[in-house]
């Protein structure tokens, strides 16, 4: 405990980094993974195509190749940047896969008879979607895509091997080989830093499920 | 249809991959770059070690196989290096011809263990001395001191040394959770430093210019220079100092006094320094001065 307590402004600094790269990262793929699910339903086939190649190319791929493209490949291409925005988007051309997937479920579970509805008056494909499916099929994406953000944060601890210092799970390496600290202690603080992080993001999906939720 | 060529392919790589993983036990790996003197009809105190291993007319020498420079071993199986180098003029000294000395993989953390569990007679494995360390096995030597040092890239003129790096906003590699990692802070901004797992990576950032200077010992440095066919260099001189000893069981001051005294010899008669040109010297421009010998207890 007292290993915790002597190092807690490491330990702040480190929840802050991982926050800031989770909430960037969690923007990021939602948007973009939304972005695709509609490829996928939408009714031209090339852009259902490369929604479907996308979501194959980087939910089949480990997350760790990934940000090796990402971190060492992009440079060779000549983009520099930053390793934490390599980072990031290393994070959210992943998870936008698994957020895709989870949103078109969603879009699935909405009853045909809605769509067919929504044409039938009028609407065009993009005004269907908007105005019809997408607000029902909140309902149902919100606790898988909540799993899958939740998946996201814990899987962010992988970006620290990848030149993104100061990052929670970074603080184990720091306070164990560099200074020579107990491993265990060390650990157990950085798993209720990241508890810190998910159980609260677990509540909010809980309120927000409940708030959307209507009974059909 | 060629099932047996297949299924012969498939014996051939299992019997490899046996010869791979066995690392860690003895292994005669003859076939040096030099040939330090081997002692004729030496005569030791009975009971000490150098007796038992002058008899035995063997030794068992725990090193790095994997460390460019110090221990390296090549496809072959020959082992090149200075920590090498060292082990044979050790062994020279007790009349043990580099032929009879079996090299044993000690990587950093377990030279501790195969000295105290008597599995090798002494490490040479760019092993620094500290007092952690001190308390489980004897130190002799120095017999070289190495310290952190800077690599940038060859046509980099504006880092000169860890003072430089600042003013410059240079943009600095290391690794995660090692001791250079955590020396270089006093030296930055924490922005200024990006972290890895290996050093290799630091390297390829170094490459595409993701940043301008990796940092560690200089012995490793060394071994990603000589591998960059001239794209790195070395900035500045060394800002910390990492004393490298010979690891032997704890309290064996004979034996301890016994190496001192030998490289002592060596650096006399020029094979000290023929052992780091033919080295690490290919590489690094100063040939060094052997240090002074700490005390043995």
């Amino acid at each position: 405990m007292d290993i915790i307590l002597d190092n807690i402004g490491l330990y702040r600094d480190g929840l802050l980094m991982t926050l800031r790269i989770c909430l960037y990262a969690a923007i990021g793929s939602m948007a973009l993974g939304t972005a695709i699910a509609m490829f996928r339903v939408s009714p031209i086939p090339p852009l259902r195509g490369m929604g479907t190649a996308w979501v194959t190319v980087f939910r089949n791929c480990p997350l760790t190749v990934v940000l090796f493209f990402c971190a060492f490949g992009l440079p060779e291409l000549g983009i520099n940047g930053s390793y934490l925005w390599f980072g990031i988007t290393g994070l959210v051309l992943y998870t936008s896969a698994f957020v895709c997937e989870a949103v078109r479920s969603g879009i699935n579970a909405v009853p045909t008879g809605q769509a067919e509805a929504a044409r039938a008056v009028g609407l065009s494909f993009t005004q269907s979607l908007r105005d019809v499916v997408l607000p029902q099929a909140v309902r149902s994406v919100v606790p898988p895509l909540g799993s899958v953000i939740i998946a996201m944060i814990k899987n962010s601890a992988i970006v620290g091997a990848f030149g993104v210092g100061g990052e929670l799970f970074s603080v184990q390496a720091r306070l164990t080989s560099a200074q020579g600290l107990d491993l265990i202690p060390v650990l157990l603080g950085v798993a209720a830093g990241y508890l810190i992080i998910t159980i609260p993001a677990g509540l909010a999906l809980g309120m927000i499920e409940r708030r959307v939720a209507v009974a059909r | 249809m060629p099932w047996k060529s297949v299924l012969r392919a498939g014996v051939a790589m299992a019997a490899l991959a046996l010869a791979a993983t066995a690392c860690g036990q003895p292994q005669d790996l003859g076939g040096g770059a030099s040939a330090p003197p081997v002692a004729q009809g030496v005569q030791f105190q009975p009971g000490t070690t150098m007796a038992r291993l002058a008899g035995a007319h063997t030794i068992r020498i725990g090193t790095k196989f994997d460390q460019p420079l110090f221990g390296q071993q090549s496809l072959s199986g020959s082992l090149t290096g200075f920590d090498t180098e060292i082990g044979r003029i050790v062994a020279g000294a007790l009349g043990i011809t580099p032929d009879k000395i079996q090299w044993v993989e000690a990587p950093s953390a377990q030279r501790e263990e195969l000295i105290k569990q008597g599995k090798v007679d002494l490490v040479v494995a760019t092993y620094t001395i500290n007092d952690n360390r001190r308390q489980q096995v004897s130190f002799a030597g120095p017999y070289y001191v190495a310290g952190q040092s800077l690599m940038v890239k060859s046509d980099n003129n504006t880092v000169t040394g860890a003072d430089s790096l600042r003013g410059t906003k240079a943009r600095v590699c290391s690794v995660q959770g090692s001791t250079p990692a955590e020396n270089i802070r006093k030296y930055i901004d924490p922005a200024q430093l990006t972290v890895f797992d290996v050093y290799s990576k630091c390297a390829d950032a170094l490459r595409t210019g993701q940043v301008d200077v990796v940092t560690t010992d200089n012995v490793i440095l060394l071994g990603f220079v000589a591998d960059s066919n001239g794209a790195f260099k070395l900035a500045g001189d060394t800002f910390t100092k990492e004393p490298y000893g010979i690891g032997v069981t704890k309290g064996d001051v004979a034996f301890c006094t016994f190496i001192n005294d030998t490289l002592t010899q060596a650096a006399k008669s020029g094979s000290y320094s023929t052992a780091w040109k033919t080295t690490a010297g290919k590489v690094a421009t100063q040939t060094p001065e052997l240090p002074a010998s700490d005390s043995c207890s």
